[in-house]
């Protein structure tokens, strides 16, 4: 695979802008509302994108997550509330947000019998400062598709060539609404490196995804969305770790011990019997500090157990739902 | 952020040039419409000039051979097919496909895909006017046409109309199968109101009535018009240009992009 390392043609990556982002956010949305007649998609969803950051936007069918993006590129008009992408209103500079923005939607097909490698340079020539077609195609795994027509694709390639075009344009913010689904865990990794290089490069990607491993793997921060509202707002690892206040360690102490010397660490919220095994709950370097102090107190711990909270038990947690398409994702 | 606010973005002039040279790929290798619209308006003609009796001049037709009468006929006859083969299928695909959703967020405006694939169309209707009016001046023995200016009018206010037509037909029509059905019913009426299958001055009155206000054979009129020296009837020019704007508002009144 060739590295995507001028996948840009301008390097737009440097101090200065980044220095810039933290006045300005690369997309600023506040108390966003849309309904589509009595429904209502999107209720008061703010949130604040940092340039160079990879934002996801995560959530069940069905929660507003792509409302809330397609009113972000202005492909809808929201009934209230404020979007400034870069400082510019979509609504009312289309022009300008088009020619920053690089959009993958869900759906989306072409003529059956147009080529690949027309298809993208018809899309290259739509802007002033396009990447280079061959090397997104071979960061993508379509370099030997060029000459493929669109209807002899795969639906794995079709959606790499989606992502292609999203890309095309070396956008300054690029939307991309379940990028990975119906990919191959092998082209996933592949897409989420390239996610990676062209962030890298100063893009700010804007990620809609049902999938957990992928928002795990690739975003900085993550708005979980759940029937229009965001529930919870924080990095990965912050999100998970509110899921069930942290971590848990389970073992066999090999002597009986006063527990008020687990009670007493920092790291420790509770600590509950279950048969013969002890259970932690806590946060931080919890099994390291608790081995020690027993260890400390001549006590064995064995048969050790460690669990972390994932992402899924923090939507489980805040929405008492499970993100049932994320399974099928996974297994596709 | 001062690079966004330079300049006022716009999308570069080669964008068009690639969307039309990418319409043109796509009706090479869909050549249905091209067979169909050149293909059998030529074959008829060939047909028309190889049988004795449409070759003797008729007082009923104004003193000109049935032969003569049906070049303009033929002419119309593979705009029209031309028209209404590739303009509404291939839009409302587009729709469906999402295509024209997909280019709506790029600097691109999305209409540029409807502007490309009539230009396509447009070149395909001259290719083909030229073959039909080339054969019949060298193999027919048939006088070049004498108003060659008013003729260019003619074809093309009845390219307008009949685009006009086609758009609205892609406006209103909610699947490809709906703009097939909706374009069949449109272009045998009007095939038959242009007199294709029968000469109009030999039907009855009321019904050269309703054909002088059908666009293709107002087209007729003003192409034969034009050929023999005449400048067309003003009537015939009106009622094409009036097609092409009440379509072509209706056109742009319904039309959706998703």
């Amino acid at each position: 695979m060739p590295t995507p390392d001028t996948l840009g043609s301008e390097p737009v990556a440097s101090v200065a802008l980044q220095a810039e982002a933290a006045s300005a956010p690369a997309v600023e949305i506040s108390h966003l509302r849309k309904t589509y007649g009595p429904l209502v998609a999107v209720d008061d969803v703010s949130l604040s994108v940092t340039e160079g950051e990879i934002f996801g936007i995560l959530g069940p069918n069905g929660a507003g997550k792509t409302t809330t993006v397609e009113c972000a590129i202005g492909l809808r008009s929201p009934d209230s509330g404020t979007i400034r992408l870069m400082g510019i209103d979509p609504q009312a500079d289309k022009a300008q947000i088009h020619e920053i923005t690089g959009v993958q939607l869900q759906s989306g097909a072409f003529p059956a019998k147009l080529r690949v490698g027309e298809i993208i340079d018809m899309y290259r020539s739509f802007y002033r400062h396009p990447a280079d077609a061959a090397e997104l195609a071979g960061a993508l795994g379509l370099a030997d598709k060029r000459n493929s027509y669109y209807r002899s694709l795969s639906g794995g390639q079709q959606q790499r060539l989606s992502v292609v075009l999203a890309l095309i344009g070396a956008p300054r913010i690029a939307v991309l609404d379940e990028m990975t689904t119906g990919l191959d865990p092998q082209a996933r990794r592949a897409a989420w490196e390239l996610i990676e290089h062209v962030r890298d490069r100063g893009t700010t990607v804007l990620l809609v995804t049902h999938f957990m491993e992928e928002a795990e793997r690739l975003c900085d921060r993550i708005a979980l969305i759940d029937a229009g509202r965001i529930v919870a707002l924080d990095t990965p690892a912050g999100l998970a770790a509110r899921a069930t206040g942290g971590k848990t360690v389970r073992f066999l102490p090999s002597a009986p011990f006063d527990e008020s010397l687990l009670t007493g660490l920092p790291e420790v919220t509770a600590v509950e019997h279950d048969g013969h095994h002890i259970v932690v709950t806590g946060a931080g370097e919890l099994a390291t500090a608790v081995i020690v102090a027993l260890h400390t107190a001549g006590v064995e711990a064995r048969d050790v157990r460690m669990d972390a909270s994932t992402l899924e038990d923090a939507f489980v947690r805040l929405t008492g739902r499970h993100l049932h398409e994320a399974e099928e994702g996974a297994q596709s | 952020m001062t690079t966004l606010t330079l300049t006022r973005p716009r999308a570069p002039r080669a964008a068009f040039a690639s969307m039309v040279r990418n319409e043109a790929r796509l009706a090479w290798r869909q050549p249905a419409g091209l067979i169909a619209g050149a293909g059998i308006a030529l074959l008829l003609l060939v047909i028309f000039g190889e049988i004795p009796s449409f070759q003797q001049p008729s007082g009923s037709l104004g003193g000109y051979s049935p032969f003569e009468t049906y070049i303009p006929i033929l002419m119309c006859f593979s705009i029209a097919l031309i028209a209404f083969t590739y303009l509404p299928g291939p839009l409302v695909s587009y729709r469906e496909l999402g295509v024209l959703r997909r280019l709506s967020t790029t600097p691109v405006p999305a209409y540029w895909v409807l502007a490309a694939q009539m230009v396509v169309q447009a070149c395909l209707m001259v290719v083909t006017l030229a073959l039909i009016v080339t054969v019949s001046i060298v193999f027919f023995g048939i006088s070049a046409p004498r108003g060659p200016a008013a003729m260019v009018l003619s074809i093309a206010l009845c390219i307008a109309a009949l685009f006009a037509i086609g758009l609205a037909i892609a406006a209103l029509a909610r699947s490809t199968g709906a703009a097939r059905g909706l374009m069949a019913l449109a272009l045998y009426p009007l095939m038959f109101f242009s007199g294709l299958y029968y000469p109009v001055p030999f039907m009855p009155a009321v019904i050269q009535d309703i054909s002088n206000y059908t666009p293709l054979y107002a087209a007729v009129q003003a192409i034969g018009a034009s050929w023999v020296g005449q400048f067309p009837a003003t009537r015939s020019l009106l009622v094409l240009a009036g097609y092409a704007l009440v379509f072509g508002y209706l056109a742009k009144r319904f039309f959706r992009w998703e």
